[in-house]
């Protein structure tokens, strides 16, 4: 188990060089010159006609792409991702304070779609072509195609506006109760959770009418099973394991929603500010956004990777 | 004569298809008495599986029985409840299918999957119990260290162990009568010979009346009492084995013994039944033989009208309407 982890460790670590090269160049290629943006025009008058060589200098920049690139990975493992250009304070430390509220909207949307899909689907299979199936599949493709932005609007128009059941945006209110924030929470992960939860649905009811034909179904109906145990224990069981990757897959997608949603519900996540930076042209901030999503996909390909090898015995772990 | 333990009367099942209604198994009549084994042949698409699917209600959508009547001891399996045909499935009638590859769920444990079987009709049995009949279940099958064996996946067994669990779980709760789909098809030619051993060996010791499905007349001589030959959904001969094989009287047997490869026939010997299957689309008219018959030669009551089974000895009979012409 432990050499199945390390070698799929081996690869990610791989693949995140690869990526980190991409922002490293990234870097390089956005306009403007550090050390102008850095030095005020008293410094630049006060320091001679080789100040700003000097400084290069001083900085390493005039080192070779290698070198830098070494300089700049090493700090950049360490925590260390620079400054915001806006607030001036460590891109970690910008980037530590929004990774709750996102972590937070992204796990209960996920955990809600699921808890909407599983069943869902499992119905749709069991009753397949059945008006329920046909609902469900018109359901999902509503959802898949409405963006969620959209959806949000509506979503506060109705709840927030006129019904007035939830508020609209933020994650708190001042003097707020114990509840405060899972009643912000519950419309943009309602919203979220409906944006996965169509694709997955469809996941699982086509796996489960698959299983639902194999073999192994037939012997345990000839076991004397009843239909509950037949579908519970040996189909949806099986059907399951593929929803691993699938899940994996979506979670990039999960966090452009909630990108689009947090602007939307003014949830202060990672979106959030991953919008207004870009627009303020702060890239550091950009840069560690780019390589947070990078370490989050391959967090998430190695934890697909590991579940799947405990969800599936076939797989081996050699 | 003992009562049969299993009766078919006149079995029909149907499959609606995009092209048309398939009568897979048009009016099958077969006798099973207790202990006694019959073997059923015929070529792939004559209906044998599906019989054998109807017997414990597994017949699948859209396939549907439309007219006869399985009785198993005094009752009518067709018309009882999903609960009570579900106490018969693996417990009075057991079944081991073709494919041993597919026929196991890969993600459970194999011996959580035969204490599945053990537990559904022992109610009240504790944990240790269970466990402790599988694994004596598993060791009477064969399999070695049957204690770790236990708790591996299907992946981890070869084909003919996987085929040795299947036959555990199927004798699980001796059954009255175990169906067997061929049973032996899917493996190696040297597993096959063990497995057939180990069916005989386990029906012996329970005393278990038994269908053998099968194509291959050799598996019927060695293990069957009684055989039944089934073309185009029916039964078109059936009798006691030596009987039948010694005197076959349907053309259909008789092309089926020519074309089985012996050992002493030189290469090329092998004498082929002319001509394939019909379509169980749009079967022939008459008899469903006739157009690939030796002896039919295009006469009018083969084109016509379809052979009932008439009695041409102690307990053999056969559909043909010439049969005196093969005596």
């Amino acid at each position: 188990m432990l050499t199945y982890v390390a070698r799929r460790l081996m690869v990610n670590v791989g693949v995140f060089l690869l990526i980190s090269v991409g922002v490293f160049l990234l870097v390089r290629a956005a306009p403007g010159d550090p050390v102008r943006m850095m030095v005020n025009p008293e410094q630049l008058a006060a320091g001679g006609p080789d100040f700003i060589a000097r400084k290069r200098a001083e900085l390493g920049l005039d080192d070779p792409v290698v070198v830098r690139y070494v300089v700049w990975l090493r700090d950049a493992l360490t925590g260390d991702l620079g400054y915001s250009f806006v607030s001036h304070r460590p891109v970690s430390a910008v980037l530590g304070e929004r990774i709750g509220p996102t972590v937070l909207l992204m796990g209960t949307a996920l955990l809600l779609g699921l808890l909407v899909a599983v069943p869902a689907g499992t119905l749709a299979a069991v009753r397949r072509n059945s008006a329920a199936d046909y609902a469900s599949a018109v359901v999902s493709l509503a959802v898949i195609s409405v963006p969620s932005f959209f959806l949000g609007i509506a979503a506060i128009y109705v709840f927030s506006l006129t019904l007035g059941w939830f508020p609209s945006s933020g994650m708190t209110t001042p003097g707020g109760g114990g509840t405060d924030v899972l009643a912000h929470l519950v419309l943009p992960a309602a919203i979220l959770a409906l944006s996965i939860a169509g694709p997955f649905m469809r996941y699982v009811r086509g796996g489960l009418i698959a299983e639902l034909g194999a073999d192994y179904i037939r012997t345990a109906e000839a076991k004397g099973a009843g239909p509950p145990r037949v579908l519970l224990r040996h189909a949806l069981r099986n059907a399951l394991i593929p929803l691993i990757t699938v899940i994996m897959i979506y979670v990039p997608q999960l966090l452009a929603g909630a990108v689009a949603l947090e602007q939307v519900f003014a949830w202060p996540g990672m979106g959030q500010l991953a919008i207004s930076s870009i627009g303020q042209l702060d890239y550091p901030v950009v840069i560690g956004f780019a390589l947070f999503i990078a370490v989050l996909v391959l967090l998430c390909n190695l934890a697909a990777d590991v579940l799947y090898a405990v969800a599936d015995p076939r797989i081996s772990l050699q | 004569m003992d009562e049969p333990l299993l009766t078919i009367e006149d079995l029909a099942v149907q499959f609606p298809t995009e092209d048309g209604l398939v009568k897979a198994v048009d009016g099958v009549f077969l006798d099973v008495r207790p202990g006694e084994v019959v073997g059923v042949v015929g070529e792939s698409g004559s209906g044998k599986s599906v019989t054998a699917m109807s017997v414990l209600g597994l017949v699948r959508r859209p396939g549907r029985i439309t007219r006869g009547r399985i009785r198993f001891r005094g009752r009518n399996l067709l018309d009882l409840s999903p609960r009570a045909l579900r106490a018969v499935r693996g417990g009075e009638i057991a079944m081991v299918f073709q494919d041993p590859m597919t026929a196991l769920n890969p993600v459970v444990p194999v011996g959580r999957q035969i204490a599945e079987a053990v537990r559904l009709h022992g109610k009240g049995l504790s944990r240790g119990a269970v466990r402790d009949r599988v694994i004596e279940l598993l060791a009477s099958v064969g399999v070695p260290n049957p204690a770790t064996r236990y708790r591996q996946f299907p992946h981890e067994y070869s084909g003919g162990m996987r085929q040795r669990a299947m036959i555990a779980m199927a004798m699980a709760n001796e059954p009255a009568l175990l169906i067997a789909d061929e049973p032996t098809t899917a493996l190696d030619v040297t597993i096959q010979a063990q497995v057939l051993d180990l069916l005989r060996s386990a029906r012996e010791r329970t005393g278990a009346a038994a269908i053998l499905i099968t194509h291959d007349l050799g598996v019927i001589a060695e293990l069957a009492d009684r055989v039944a030959v089934m073309y185009a959904g029916r039964v078109v001969e059936q009798g006691d084995v030596h009987a039948v094989f010694d005197a076959p009287r349907h053309p259909y047997t008789r092309g089926l013994m020519a074309s089985r490869p012996r050992i002493e026939s030189s290469p090329g010997a092998l004498v082929p039944i002319p001509g394939s299957p019909p379509s169980m689309l749009a079967p022939p008219p008459g008899c469903p033989f006739h157009p690939r018959c030796p002896i039919a030669a295009d006469r009018e009551p083969c084109r016509i009208s379809r052979p009932g089974l008439t009695a041409v000895g102690a307990g053999h009979a056969t559909a043909c309407h010439f049969h005196e012409e093969l005596a």
